[in-house]
């Protein structure tokens, strides 16, 4: 192995959400002590991983005196009070240079803040600063930042996945306790998995998309990443319901997922799709996922072999789908109301000149092959096809969770791939979304676990896919292979 | 499956794109060899399949049984951010009311 992996962040002790509150109740340390650890933790890391693109060091001051503040006057705290987090840079933030990892909003700083980060700020969270992302949320190694790659904190040499690569590269390095991330087609599983942290997509609707800069708009989930089950489960419980600014946000009642994460597992009904363990699984990675579903039996699951045919034509039908959706989304950088500008001749060119150079090569490559699959001659032949054949693959997940209560498969079918290793072609690529986009056209819930590494340093992540709004059965079966 | 140059340009013009001859060249070989993977899904007999235009459509009409009003109502609100959007605009002009500056769009 090239590179050495990357050491322990400091010696300062791993912090969870319960940890954090219990030290910050018991006055073992202040909420200020806590936020300059972790900023120069990331001053000491950052350069080697390039996690973060932007930190917001007054914002997270001014949000740790405030919880210090009710310390000292002895109220209550809020669920996430004084918990350093991480936020993806498509997420808008009041004050904070947000970019989605691209030149064309460079220097764009938003008026407003997004409903999920809205929600944890209320909740007392600090927020340290913005990760790095593939630009706009495309991609599924990091490279297509315009702002660098970010490193894997298992082997540097290596991408952390993505296109949410900062956000787990941030928590699994310990420069951050939580993270928000966004799942389009695998965003946050697949960096989960790469980079051992367990991350959550979240049902379409359970958590409002309100100031999340679009890529994909029947496709976009924003959920979390922590270090444990159960500091996804309390980030989720902040982040999700009803947002009358976001009309596809669900409204029903969000449970306690810390209650649902505790109760037993046993007698669970658990599928395996044949089609998941197909060919193009990595033997070691099939190895470790095969031996947690052996953990999970002994737990009293079931395991239950089921069949999900219309997988293998999931990733055609995601990337018209999706591409098409943001040919439309991205229309709106245009130079005219944000981020750069190249002047033209006439407002068409400028257009066209802005664009040209705000776009990283991948952004347009989606473009083109969104507004390919939606014009005129071609919409039937594909848009119009993918959506029914994503129908079917609903269809798939309807008919399975009639069978079982859970899906279980490989959430990534490699683990993380050296940096340059695939870049050079587009479609090998997206195959590292195999596993990833099915749920995302299905609109259903799914976490990444670790559950293993190869040679001892490369993380492997389970999937556990659930059915919609099942978020706390997910949560349950995750909790329970954590703890054993 | 092949697509021209022309394919190519035409696609750039809707998509308002300058692309550079190096891009042209690499999005057309590109695209085509993403479209013939697409393909793929030609194997699959689609014609009694209705296109999924909603992911929780069921959920969404049992929501709107419950909760018939669940369309705010339609009230202007004052829109104090106004001057702070343009403030961000490459050409924001901070006049009475503000606006965004663009190329002359209609000759006379």
């Amino acid at each position: 192995m090239s590179a050495s992996p990357a050491p322990p962040a400091s010696g300062s002790p791993n912090w969870t959400i319960a940890s954090i509150r219990a030290a910050l109740e018991a006055r073992k340390i202040s909420a200020r002590e806590l936020t300059t650890d972790y900023f120069s933790r990331i001053d000491r890391e950052n350069p080697r991983l390039n996690a973060f693109l932007a930190l917001s060091p007054e914002r997270a001051f001014a949000q740790a005196d405030a919880i210090d503040a009710k310390i000292a006057r002895r109220e209550a705290l809020p669920p996430l009070a004084g918990v350093p987090t991480a936020l993806k840079d498509v997420l808008s933030t009041r004050g904070t240079e947000t970019t989605c990892g691209s030149r064309i909003l460079k220097g764009y700083v938003p008026p407003y803040d997004s409903t999920a980060v809205e929600r944890l700020d209320r909740a007392g969270a600090i927020f340290l600063g913005k990760t790095n992302c593939d630009e706009f949320a495309m991609g599924s190694s990091n490279e297509n930042s315009a702002f660098g790659p970010v490193h894997n904190p298992a082997a540097l040499d290596r991408v952390p996945g993505g296109s949410s690569g900062g956000s787990a590269a941030a928590v699994a390095a310990g420069l951050a306790v939580v993270a928000l991330g966004t799942d389009t087609g695998g965003s946050i599983r697949q960096p989960g998995a790469l980079c051992g942290v367990p991350a959550m997509m979240p049902t379409y609707g359970r958590v409002s998309r309100y100031g999340l800069i679009a890529f994909a708009s029947s496709l976009d989930r924003i959920g979390p990443f922590a270090s444990t089950v159960e500091d996804v489960a309390r980030v989720l419980e902040v982040i999700a319901g009803r947002d009358p600014l976001d009309a596809t946000s669900a409204s029903l009642p969000v449970p306690s997922y810390t209650a649902e994460m505790n109760a037993p597992v046993r007698g669970l009904r658990l599928g395996i799709p044949r089609e998941y363990f197909a060919e193009g699984l990595d033997a070691a990675v099939r190895e470790k996922v095969e031996a947690a579903i052996s953990r999970l039996k002994d737990l009293g699951c079931i395991p239950t072999p089921i069949e999900m045919p219309h997988m293998p034509y999931a990733i055609p039908v995601y990337y018209l789908v999706a591409t098409a959706e943001a040919s439309s989304n991205l229309a709106r950088f245009d130079g005219v109301r944000y981020g750069l500008r190249v002047p033209g001749s006439t407002l068409a060119e400028m257009y066209r000149k802005t664009r040209g150079a705000g776009f990283g090569p991948e952004v347009k490559r989606r473009i083109m092959l969104g507004t390919y699959a939606l014009s005129a001659g071609y919409y039937d032949a594909y848009y119009l096809k993918a959506q029914k054949v994503r129908s079917l693959i609903k269809g798939d997940f309807d008919r399975a969770f009639q069978q079982v209560d859970l899906i279980l498969a490989p959430t990534s079918p490699v683990t993380a791939f050296r940096l340059g290793e695939r870049t050079d072609d587009p479609l090998a690529m997206y195959l590292a979304d195999i596993y990833t986009v099915t749920g995302s056209l299905a609109g259903i819930t799914a976490i990444s676990i670790p559950c293993g590494k190869v040679c001892g340093t490369l993380p492997v992540g389970l999937q556990i896919m659930g059915p919609h709004f099942e978020e706390g059965r997910v949560l349950r079966l995750a909790r329970a292979f954590e703890s054993q | 499956m092949n697509i021209s140059r022309e394919d190519v340009l035409r696609v750039a013009e809707l998509a308002n794109l300058e692309l550079t001859d190096a891009e042209i060249e690499t999005y057309g070989a590109q695209l085509a060899s993403i479209l013939s993977y697409c393909e793929k899904l030609n194997e699959l007999d689609t014609s009694t399949v209705e296109p999924l235009a909603q992911i929780l459509v069921a959920r969404k009409e049992a929501e709107a049984k419950d909760d018939p009003q669940h369309l705010r109502e339609d009230a202007p609100r004052d829109a104090a951010i106004i001057r702070q959007v343009v403030s961000r605009a490459p050409e924001g002009l901070d006049a009475d009311p503000p606006y965004f500056r663009v190329p002359k769009v209609i000759d006379r």
